[in-house]
């Protein structure tokens, strides 16, 4: 059976586009606009027990040291434990001992299940991983040489079931290729050399055909390589504003510091001299422990987010600047439209009906199964509710394909001859007939080019003659819930900027329909790569994808440049993210789950000042209350004892950092809004929750402490 | 009229006066800092000093000027102490001791004007006129200049230049300090103030005994000492001497003059930075902060437990009929938020709580409306915290005015924040713990060590108001509080400096809806959060041991 081919068979505004990707899901079920759709990374407490050994690993000084809050709270610990060694007969000594260390494991532990779940996924790729055999190419000659000792410019050979033994580009030959190993996805994609699906990855599998590959990559650094060591953050370097975040938190400790060791002179001459232990309990609940343990956690959680999202960051900072992105470079094609042309309309010229130009379109599209047939069919059936004729009812039907002379396809049966095709073949098939064109018919077509559509004429020859019925109007489907997408991202300030290879009439309709900013109409590399300079010269950070290799200068320049996983090493290498999936609409996610991060670690920074409020109120009266009874008015929480009031204070100290593990892996609830209504809702839970919590929690923790016999 | 009636209007009558002069002076001040015009005689001065006022300087050479000229001037104001007793018009007083001249060069040239003299008994018109006075210029004038640098900083970008320091010195002081403060000293003398060149006043008291009178150019210096922040004062009593301040009109007045420029120059920040409403955001921090010490102040000062303090209507014991309580409070609030240090009543004489509020307003950092320049870099670099603390909240990295805050610029502002306290709780704790600095208490007890915490809470922060009652002219604290002012004046002027200059290589981020509004009340509401808490709890323990302990016994 043959089919006419409508593709080829009209202007050519989209011949731009180079359908490089592979077969992707039409709508990613993650596009649609949901509540709250950045999130999920379930956390399982079962996972804290898991990590405890890692916890307990990094307890090591070394390590401490990087964490200076969370060093400063070891070496109290460390102070407190000597102190109770000291005076073994003092249960509070040893209590606030133990809690000390606690708070610092807690602190591991929470580093520990953030990297615990990137450890994972590094396993599964080590598996991949394995010692390939390479059939290395010496001139002719073949050889078989470990996949280890391969060189960058290596040509080696691949067949049916080999496993390719380092990442390079195909120089010869096409096959499929099962890339499950890296992607997660089964469905297998299609390898070849020249153009922009050269490129194939180590440790991934040849199912069908030969192909030569130039090795690119030396052994050790393949991508896989650089896979496992940043799903495990081995190569996880702190990211700028997590520097600046620990150069305040740093000061904030010496500031308390200071106040604390100040403290002693003062209190000695209220006569009220401080133990070592209280004042280090003291100084344990000013500095800002909360965010100094959980703040590497959340690091690697953003990172984790977008892992499980099959992207990889190939550097913290990357995911940071998305959060930061004001401008998005989306491609058309894929990202905004299905990338296809559907049937939108049936338009009639005068006298007919859109029903007479609906069954006539159906039946010449019958046997075309392409999805710009497909859709006249579908339209056909939604609109008029003409049910799919199948071949074989039609008896005698003569099917006549499209041709790249005749641009036309259709049907002959019952005497009736159906066309459909481009304006001038069905116009030139018609008039041969000696049939009529009605008089609209030229302008019902330039109507649709103009809207940036594609007209497709459907003319017939029956009793009456020959004749235009009417119009197709083919259109580039917008995907569904697209202009919400994009009004949530300028309600969050980022402009969207559609890129498209079609003419500046067809990108501006589309543009409009999709409700993106601006675009950029017949895009060359070298257009993008000057709006992105443009851009960036006003300050704005630009966010764009690519696959190809001549993506790769873009994605470079881009602050967050995410390339996709089928495009080429040099678009790869360029980018700073790779999206496993190849799916462009990610990039939103991603930008999503940039801000998700920011938004994570500010709250729990302004959660953890704000509680000092309340530790003040617990401990102040409980040191100098017997020197100045009137400071017992400052006991606003009726705490039962100075030791009960202090220890409370420590142990809400420490469980604060448990109960906010799942927060700051999940991260904080994410909904795009303007930054000032973002503001006014993190600050009254952050903020002023993180002034009110610590009252209610201190106040229980001295409940139950009282109930402990012998300290009651 | 109930006495609390009267406040509110006072209290009212002073806001108007501000809101009336903030638009004209901001913007004339803006004015002078953008124009490309030297006046004749700012031109004979930079021709006399060899400084080139057109050329752009980068942050260090700025700060080059600011140190130079400083030490130079420290320099001068201690010799001219020390060889006092050869000058004409020295009215017979000796050379003021090496300790004690120190101590005053360093407190007058770091706009702190902590007094450990008297002055009608220690200086003669020279020092006072030549010296002091000039000081009172020109050490506002550095303030002023710094802060301008700093607005400079966020409204420039792809420069290193923050200007001209000898420019931004001169002008300040010819365009601005000089035409208003003689205004003001017009205003002073006709309300009363005495100015002359004279000698000791003889005179014969009521009782029949003779007494010396000590006169002197007071209203002028009365002028500069308000309008620039400084506090010190012509006679040891400061402003609640009648020669200074002579009636509740005046004491307002001098207030008003007090606060004037440090709020109107948040509108010249507006004005430079291209935004009056971010001036507004700062402005609204400030005055929040301002009100609220000053209810609080009042009404502590009010609430009169105790018999005596009933009887009298409120704590009247070290207050002046003159101002009463509420004239007191009102001055003792807007004298140290900002770091002026007049005092018309005796802030050891305040109750516990009031003590603490005068203490705790110096600790904030003198930021609402703080120092003449001062007091607007302080509350930009508590913004710049609040920034990176809550700005992470929008989802994207903190950024103020459109300057990314990263890791070098917060470094810088969390430096600053650094300093102060550790100035202040340092020194005091040093005091506390050897054997002899406690000995100048006049009190023992929670009130004895709030004297010695006042001393350096003051000098740390520029502030020279004195919880009286602690001998402070002795080696220890003439040296020691010498140093703190140093320390507390120049060393944040490094990390503004340096801040700026990080923020003027910025290219700017162009503003969008996911971009932190910082002109709005929320934000102001932040910020005064962030003030309260970052700095504010940072000195919570030792005033728990002090004016709390007194005030809640």
């Amino acid at each position: 059976m043959t089919s006419g081919d409508t593709k080829t068979s009209v202007e050519e505004p989209m011949s731009t586009e180079t359908p490089v990707r592979a077969p992707e899901p039409e709508v990613p079920a993650n596009a649609q606009p949901e509540a709250g759709r950045v999130g999920a990374g379930a956390f399982e407490p079962r996972q804290l027990l898991k990590s405890l050994p890692d916890a307990m690993r990094k307890l090591d000084p070394r390590v401490m040291v990087k964490s200076p809050v969370m060093f400063v709270v070891e070496i109290g610990s460390v102070l407190t434990t000597i102190l109770s060694i000291a005076h073994p007969g003092d249960w509070f000594g040893w209590a606030i001992a133990v809690w000390l260390w606690l708070t610092v494991i807690f602190a591991n532990l929470a580093e520990a299940v953030a990297e615990g779940r990137g450890k994972a996924q590094a396993d599964t790729l080590r598996k991949a991983k394995t010692d390939t055999i390479a059939r290395r190419l010496n001139g002719d000659a073949e050889e078989s040489v470990p996949g280890t000792e391969l060189r960058v410019g290596d040509l080696v050979v691949c067949e049916a079931g080999d496993i390719i033994p380092g990442d390079g580009d195909v120089v010869e030959g096409v096959a499929s290729v099962d890339e499950s190993a890296i992607t997660g996805e089964s469905a297998p994609v299609i390898r070849e050399s020249g153009g922009d699906r050269c490129a194939v990855t180590g440790g991934t599998k040849v199912l069908s055909d030969r192909i030569v590959i130039k090795i690119t990559t030396k052994p050790g650094e393949t991508f896989i390589d650089r896979m496992i060591s940043l799903v495990e953050g081995a190569a996880r370097q702190k990211t700028p504003n997590e520097i600046a975040l620990n150069i305040l938190l740093a000061s904030l400790t010496i500031v308390f510091l200071l106040a604390v060791v100040t403290l002693q002179p003062f209190a000695i001459y209220a006569k009220a001299e401080q133990s070592m232990i209280v004042l280090v309990a003291l100084l344990v609940c000013l500095i800002p422990t909360t965010i100094g343990a959980l703040l590497s956690a959340i690091g690697i959680a953003g990172m984790d987010r977008l892992v499980q999202r099959n992207v990889l960051a190939m550097s913290g900072r990357a995911v940071e600047a998305a959060g930061d992105v004001s401008t998005l470079l989306l491609d058309k094609t894929g990202t905004i439209t299905y990338g296809n042309r559907q049937a939108s309309e049936f338009v009639p010229v005068r006298g007919t009906t859109a029903a007479e130009v609906a069954d006539a379109a159906q039946l010449s599209s019958l046997a075309d199964e392409t999805p710009e047939g497909r859709s006249i069919v579908v339209l056909a059936k939604e609109k008029f509710g003409l049910r799919e004729r199948h071949e074989g009812e039609l008896v005698d039907a003569e099917w006549i394909p499209f041709t790249a002379q005749t641009r036309m396809s259709g049907v002959d049966v019952d005497g009736r001859k159906v066309r459909k095709g481009a304006t001038g073949s069905v116009i030139a098939w018609v008039k041969e007939r000696g049939g009529t064109v009605a008089e609209d018919a030229q302008s019902l077509t330039d109507t649709i080019s103009q809207a940036g559509g594609t007209p497709l004429l459907v003319a017939v020859e029956d009793t009456d003659g020959a004749r235009v019925l009417g119009v197709i109007h083919l259109k580039d489907v917008v995907k569904h819930g697209m202009r919400e997408r994009f009004d949530e991202l300028r309600r969050m300030g980022i402009k969207t900027v559609m890129i498209t290879g079609d003419n500046p009439l067809t990108a501006a309709a589309i543009a409009q329909e999709a409700g993106v900013d601006d675009f950029l109409a017949e895009a060359t590399p070298e257009d993008k790569m000057a709006l992105i300079k443009r851009e960036q010269s006003g300050g704005k950070l630009v966010a764009m994808t690519g696959d190809g290799t001549n993506d790769a200068p873009a994605l470079a320049q881009a602050d967050v440049g995410v390339a996709m996983n089928t495009g080429t090493s040099a678009a790869k290498e360029a980018g700073n993210m790779v999206d496993l999936d190849s799916n462009p609409t990610k990039l939103i996610e991603i930008v999503e789950i940039g801000k998700q991060l920011l938004i994570t670690r500010g709250a729990l920074t302004t959660f953890s000042i704000a509680n000092d409020v309340a530790k003040y109120f617990a401990i102040i009266p409980a040191m100098f209350a017997i020197a100045y009874p009137g400071l017992d008015k400052l006991n606003i929480m009726a705490l039962h004892s100075p030791q009960s009031a202090i220890l409370s204070a420590i142990i809400f100290n420490a469980l604060i950092i448990v109960a906010l593990v799942p927060l700051a892996l999940r991260g904080v609830q994410y909904r795009p809004m303007s930054a000032d209504k973002m503001l006014r809702r993190n600050l009254a839970i952050y903020g002023v929750g993180g002034l009110i919590a610590p009252f209610i929690g201190i106040k229980i923790i001295d409940m139950l402490i009282t109930l402990i016999p012998g300290i009651g | 009229m109930s006495p609390i009636f009267a406040d509110v209007l006072q209290v009212s009558a002073l806001i108007v006066a501000l809101a009336l002069v903030y638009v004209p002076l901001g913007d004339y001040m803006a004015g002078v800092y953008s124009s490309k015009k030297h006046l004749r005689v700012e031109r004979w001065i930079y021709r006399s000093i060899g400084a080139n006022p057109d050329t752009e300087m980068r942050w260090p050479a700025y700060l080059r000027g600011v140190l130079a000229f400083s030490v130079i001037s420290v320099l001068f104001l201690y010799l001219l102490q020390r060889i006092q007793n050869h000058l004409p018009g020295s009215l017979g007083f000796a050379a003021v001791t090496p300790q004690q001249a120190f101590n005053t060069a360093a407190s007058f040239v770091t706009n702190t004007n902590w007094q450990s003299y008297s002055g009608e008994t220690t200086m003669g018109h020279v020092v006072q006129t030549g010296g002091l006075a000039v000081q009172n210029f020109v050490s506002a004038a550095v303030g002023i200049a710094v802060a301008i640098a700093l607005v400079r900083g966020f409204a420039r970008s792809r420069t290193g230049d923050l200007g001209n320091f000898w420019s931004d010195l001169v002008r300040t002081t010819v365009r601005i300090l000089l035409p208003l403060s003689f205004i003001a000293a017009i205003v002073l003398v006709a309300c009363g103030a005495i100015e002359n060149f004279g000698n000791w006043h003889d005179l014969t008291t009521l009782g029949g005994g003779s007494q010396g009178m000590p006169v002197g150019s007071v209203a002028s210096q009365e002028a500069i000492k308000e309008l620039g922040t400084n506090g010190g004062g012509f006679f040891n009593a400061n402003s609640a001497h009648p020669f200074e301040n002579p009636n509740a009109f005046t004491n307002l007045f001098e207030i008003f003059l007090i606060l004037a420029i440090p709020f109107a120059l948040t509108r010249t920040f507006g004005k430079m930075v291209g935004s009056v409403k971010q001036g507004y955001a700062i402005l609204a921090a400030m005055f929040v902060i301002w009100i609220g010490f000053v209810v609080l102040m009042t009404w502590s000062e009010m609430a009169h437990p105790g018999a005596a303090l009933q009887a009298a209507g409120g704590a009247m014991e070290g207050k002046e009929q003159r101002f009463g309580v509420g004239g007191s409070s009102l001055f003792a609030v807007s004298t140290t938020l900002t770091s002026t240090g007049a005092v018309d009543a005796a802030h050891s004489s305040l109750t516990g709580l009031g003590g603490g509020i005068a203490m705790l307003s110096m600790m904030l950092g003198e930021l609402a409306p703080g120092g003449t320049g001062s007091g607007l870099y302080g509350m930009l670099i508590m913004a710049i915290i609040a920034v990176f603390i809550a700005g992470l909240m929008v989802g994207r990295t903190p950024e103020y005015l459109g300057k990314k805050i990263g890791g070098r610029e917060i470094k810088f502002a969390a430096c600053y924040i650094l300093i102060t306290p550790a100035v202040a709780l340092i020194f005091t704790a040093a005091s506390m713990a050897l054997p002899t600095p406690i000995h100048s208490a006049a009190n023992p007890g929670a009130h004895g060590f709030s004297e010695v915490l006042y001393a350096f809470t003051s000098a740390a922060n520029n502030n020279g108001s004195a919880f009286a009652g602690l001998n402070a002219n002795t080696d220890w604290y003439n040296t020691m509080i010498g140093l703190a002012v140093i320390l507390g004046r120049f060393l944040p002027m490094v990390f503004v400096l340096a801040l700026a200059g990080s923020l003027a290589e910025q290219r700017p981020v162009p503003e969008t809806a996911g971009t932190l509004r910082t002109e709005k009340p929320l934000f102001a509401g932040l910020l005064v959060g962030t003030v309260l808490i970052v700095t504010g709890l940072t000195y919570f323990p030792a005033l728990a041991l002090g004016p709390i302990a007194e005030g809640l016994s």
